[in-house]
């Protein structure tokens, strides 16, 4: 889902940032175990990541909100587990495995921990970009019922590409089952008043990373 | 509201309940737990591959190698170069700095431009260069106003800029992930990398920080 608590850019009323001092990396064991997980079963390529982004976003507004990081983390990681079989329902309330399954092939062991880099999102383009650094663009409105990466604050607004990133896989199509889709990947960037209007702060520039089917010449 | 609605429990923050003294934490707890044993008795993950992925981000891999970067980026012209046309490769080729994948990207403080980092749509971060995000960097107050008031932003972590410096924010929207380089603080010239690297922040290379001065002082706290 698009239009949901997630998209917060632009939002008012959460209150100041507040930073703890000498944070931990993590404040309880259980949230190094989520992360872990989660870290864990991606290289099983069960689901890509915008899928797993997705999982979190389809929680209810009140859940997302109340729910810390590493929770949201837990929900989105038993909600993909139950989607995709890998587990039941009553074998998360028991809290043993009660059914046979196949075994994956091969699963995240402690050596591959050595080598934790981010896979490539890079993907053989479908054809030449069609914008280059400098061509002032206008982003689309749309408002989608499936995941997408174009925040509801920069829809509609005439910005400047900056730079070309690459040839990427594209989220709108990977998470809602629809295959890589590769497209290119763009720098756009807005003057502050563009967005915000005449109250912005002065002197304030924002940019997004827009995939081409987000973006219109003008 | 809780995060055990839908299985039916309304735990709500704070309130007592059926469990008597088990607090919600304990619930998350005890369905991690349940999960965790779930997925490797079912052959999904292995629970000492799980110890070693934590420790890697309790030990390897943090802010302190982002802070060699910048230092490295300060002290040999020809690697800032290197990092701001494509930050991936240069990284790889220091040595001292656990390796990184695809899509990084540096951008440099100027007097003429403050650069700072956002995800307003989730809380993506440069784990491989910075370690795990703090906890504010993934709360909805920086997620919903880096981009809206970043001055504002800004000056509740103690950072005031002119408004003649322009403040640029990045909004973390694909995966594409940014790390910015500081200004190098006055009083540092001859200083050796590892000196340099002391003075480098995590928030200085978020951007809602500035590089420590070598006086000791802090001017992002």
């Amino acid at each position: 889902m698009s239009n949901t608590i997630h998209d917060m850019g632009g939002m008012h009323g959460f209150g100041p940032v507040e930073e703890e001092a000498n944070e931990p990396v993590f404040h309880t064991k259980w949230e190094s175990r989520v992360y872990a997980m989660n870290r864990a079963m991606g290289p099983l390529r069960l689901w890509t990541i915008d899928e797993g982004r997705a999982a979190q976003e389809a929680l209810h507004p009140a859940v997302y909100t109340n729910a810390s990081y590493y929770q949201r983390w837990l929900l989105g990681l038993e909600a993909r587990a139950l989607q995709h079989g890998l587990v039941t329902k009553d074998e998360l309330s028991s809290g043993k495995a009660l059914e046979e399954n196949d075994r994956p092939n091969r699963i995240f062991k402690a050596e591959d921990a050595a080598n934790l880099t981010r896979s490539s999102f890079d993907r053989d383009p479908q054809g030449e970009p069609v914008f280059k650094a400098g061509d002032k663009v206008r982003t689309l409105n749309i408002n989608p019922q499936g995941h997408t990466r174009l925040p509801r604050y920069a829809r509609d607004k005439i910005g400047e590409v900056e730079a070309v990133r690459g040839c990427h896989v594209f989220p709108d199509s990977v998470a809602n089952g629809k295959g890589d889709d590769p497209q290119w990947l763009y720098t756009v960037v807005f003057d502050g008043q563009v967005l915000w209007g005449s109250d912005a702060e002065p002197g304030i520039k924002i940019s997004i990373e827009a995939f081409e089917p987000y973006i219109e010449a003008i | 509201m809780s995060i055990d609605e839908d299985r039916g429990q309304d735990h709500s923050h704070g309130h007592s309940h059926e469990h008597g003294e088990m607090s919600e934490l304990s619930d998350t707890q005890l369905r991690v737990r349940s999960l965790e044993t779930v997925l490797a008795e079912k052959g999904y993950v292995d629970s000492a591959a799980l110890d070693a992925i934590v420790e890697a981000y309790e030990t390897r891999i943090g802010p302190q190698n982002g802070a060699r970067v910048v230092a490295r980026a300060w002290a040999d012209p020809e690697f800032r170069r290197a990092l701001l046309e494509d930050a991936s490769t240069a990284v790889n080729t220091m040595g001292n700095v656990s390796p990184v994948g695809s899509h990084l990207i540096a951008v440099e403080n100027t007097v003429e431009r403050h650069n700072m980092v956002v995800c307003t749509l989730c809380s993506c971060y440069p784990w491989e260069v910075l370690g795990l995000p703090p906890t504010w960097y993934k709360s909805a107050p920086y997620r919903s106003r880096a981009v809206l008031e970043p001055r504002a932003v800004l000056s509740e972590f103690g950072v005031t800029l002119p408004d003649e410096t322009e403040v640029r924010v990045w909004d973390s929207t694909a995966e594409t992930r940014y790390i910015v380089i500081p200004e190098r603080p006055e009083g540092t010239d001859g200083w050796s990398e590892e000196q340099l690297a002391e003075l480098v922040t995590r928030n200085s290379m978020i951007g809602t920080g500035l590089a420590q001065r070598p006086d000791g002082k802090t001017e992002d706290s």
